[in-house]
C-alpha cells in the first residue's frame, strides 16, 4: 500500500540535509498551511459541483453545462464572481460584531478541517484528545452564526439566527453522544489511533448493533449540523428571506458558503473515519485474494471514497424529503434521538463487556 | 513538531485565508454608497423600530437543557475512554450518574419543557 508518510518524511529528509532545524520548521508549516488552503478550496469547489449536478440529476434536469466541459468551472466562474462582488455596508448594524461572525464560521470550518486523518502522514493535527478536538471546534461555528443574525440588525436574521441556534446546540449533544459510544470501543480519542485500529473489522462491524445506531444517529445529526435539507429552517427562504445571512454580501456571504459546504464535507470525514474505518481498506477476513486486491487501491482514494458516499447520502435526504417544522426539530432531537443515544451507550458498554 | 504549534498554524491559515480573500474582495469590488442600500433587506418594506428586541422564551429553555447534557458529554468523555478497563464495575458506578442525568431528561419532558407552544 502507498502511504503518504513516505512524501512527507522524504520533504523532511530533503530540507533537513540542507537547511537548519528552525528553517526547516518554518518552511514545513508554510507548507502544511498552503496544502490545508489549497485542499480547501479545492474540495468547496468540487462540493458546490457535484451539489448541483446531483441535485440536478434528481430533479430530472442536467444541471450546469455551459461554462466549461460538462459545466465543469461553473464554480470557479461562480467564485470568481462571488470575489468581484460589491461589499455593502448596513448603516444600523453592529461593524465589528457583523464582520466578526463570518470570520468565526470559516475559522471553525478550517479548524475543524485541519484534524481530519486523510491518510498517514496527511494529517495536521493529531491531538490525544482527537474527538474532543473536533467537537469543540466545530461547536465555534454556533457563535459565528448567533452573531451574525444578531449583528444585522434585521428581524428576519434574528429569528433565523435563533432558530439556528437551537438547533445546533440541540443536535450536538446527539453528535457528541454517539461519537462516544466509538470513543468507548476504541478506548482512545486520538482519530490516528482510532483508524489503525481498524485495519481488520471497521468500528462499524467490530461494535455490531450499537455501532450501527450510533452510525445513523450520528448521520442524521450530523446533517442537521450543517443546516441543511428537511434541516433547513434558519434559512427557510420563504419565511425568512435567506435566514441569518440575509445581510450578507460579497465574499463575506462567501464565506458563510463555503462553510456551509465544507462543513458537509467535514460531517462525512468524520463519520467515515470513526465508522467507515478512515483510510483502511475493506478486509473481509479469509478472502486472502480478495483482501490483496483491495490492497492495490491508495488509502486516500479510500477515504475519499467512503467520505463521498456519505456525502451522497446527505445529498439524497436533501432532495427527498420536505422542510421540518421547528416543534417537529426539536420533538426529533430530544424525545427520540436523546434517549436513543442514552440507551445506545449502554448498550455499548454491555457489548464491550460481554460480547 | 508537537500538535500545538500544528494548531497555531491552522488557526493562522485560516486567518490568512479570510485576511486574503477579504483583500482581494476589496481589490476587485467596485464601491458606491447611497442612503437607500444601507437600509435593512426586510422584503422592501421600510424598517419600523430596532430588531435587539426580546424573542421568544422557548429558544431560552432549550438553551439551558443544552448546557445540562453538554456539561454531563464533558463529564462523560473520560470514563468512556477508559470504560474497556474498568469494565463492568466502572458501567455500575457510571449508572447512578447516568439515571440522575435521565431523570433530568424525564423531568423536563412532564414539565412541558420540551413541547414548542
Amino acid at each position: 500500500m502507498f502511504h503518504f508518510d513516505v512524501v512527507t518524511n522524504w520533504i523532511d529528509e530533503f530540507l533537513r540535509t540542507y537547511l537548519s532545524n528552525g528553517w526547516t520548521l518554518f518552511i514545513e508549516f508554510v507548507l502544511i498551511g498552503i496544502v490545508i488552503l489549497a485542499a480547501y478550496a479545492v474540495l468547496a469547489l468540487i462540493l458546490i459541483y457535484v451539489e448541483r449536478k446531483v441535485c440536478a440529476f434528481f430533479q430530472c434536469r442536467i444541471g450546469p453545462n455551459r461554462v466549461g466541459p460538462w459545466g465543469l468551472i461553473q464554480s470557479v466562474a461562480d467564485m470568481i464572481k462571488i470575489l468581484i462582488k460589491e461589499l455593502i455596508k448596513i448603516d444600523r448594524a453592529d461593524p465589528v460584531l457583523f464582520r466578526l461572525s463570518a470570520f468565526l464560521v470559516i475559522i471553525a470550518s478550517i479548524c475543524t478541517f485541519g484534524a481530519i486523518p486523510f491518510d498517514r502522514g496527511l494529517h495536521a493535527v493529531d491531538f490525544n484528545i482527537g474527538v474532543f478536538y473536533l467537537l469543540a471546534v466545530s461547536s465555534l461555528g454556533v457563535v459565528g452564526i448567533l452573531l451574525a443574525g444578531w449583528s444585522s440588525n434585521n428581524k428576519y436574521t434574528m429569528i433565523g439566527a435563533m432558530r439556528s441556534g437551537a438547533q445546533l446546540i440541540s443536535y450536538e449533544l446527539s453528535c457528541g453522544l454517539s461519537l462516544m459510544t466509538i470513543v468507548m470501543l476504541s478506548g482512545t480519542m486520538q482519530l490516528s489511533v482510532i483508524v489503525e485500529q481498524q485495519t481488520y473489522a471497521w468500528n462499524i462491524f467490530r461494535g455490531g448493533i450499537p455501532a450501527l445506531i450510533a452510525f445513523i444517529v450520528y448521520l442524521i445529526a450530523g446533517h442537521a449540523e450543517t443546516n441543511r435539507g428537511p434541516f433547513d429552517l434558519p434559512e427557510a427562504e420563504s419565511e425568512l428571506t435567506a435566514g441569518y445571512h440575509t445581510e450578507y454580501s460579497g465574499i463575506q456571504f462567501g464565506f458563510f458558503y463555503l462553510a456551509e459546504y465544507l462543513n458537509m464535507f467535514i460531517i462525512a470525514a468524520i463519520a467515515s473515519t470513526l465508522f467507515l474505518g478512515g483510510w483502511m481498506p475493506l478486509y473481509i477476513p479469509g478472502w486472502e485474494s480478495f483482501n490483496q486486491v483491495m490492497d492495490y487501491i491508495p488509502p486516500v482514494l479510500w477515504f475519499f471514497g467512503k467520505t463521498f458516499f456519505c456525502v451522497f447520502l446527505t445529498l439524497w435526504v436533501r432532495w427527498t424529503i420536505p422542510r421540518l417544522r421547528i416543534d417537529q426539530l426539536l420533538n426529533l432531537e430530544w424525545k427520540i434521538l436523546m434517549p436513543i443515544c442514552l440507551v445506545n451507550i449502554v448498550l455499548m458498554a454491555l457489548w464491550i463487556i460481554y460480547v | 513538531m508537537s500538535n500545538s504549534a500544528l494548531f497555531l498554524v491552522v488557526l493562522i491559515t485560516a486567518i490568512v485565508m479570510v485576511v486574503a480573500a477579504l483583500l482581494i474582495a476589496w481589490l476587485l469590488a467596485p464601491r458606491s454608497t447611497n442612503p437607500i442600500k444601507g437600509e435593512p433587506y426586510e422584503c422592501g418594506i421600510p424598517t419600523r423600530g430596532t430588531s435587539w428586541t426580546q424573542f421568544k422564551v422557548g429558544y431560552y429553555l432549550f438553551a439551558i437543557l443544552y448546557l445540562v447534557f453538554d456539561v454531563e458529554t464533558v463529564l462523560l468523555f473520560p470514563w468512556a475512554t477508559i470504560m474497556i478497563d474498568l469494565g463492568i464495575q466502572g458501567l455500575i458506578c457510571m449508572a447512578f450518574f447516568f439515571v440522575v442525568l435521565t431523570l433530568g431528561l424525564v423531568y423536563a419532558w412532564k414539565k412541558g419543557a420540551l413541547e414548542w407552544k
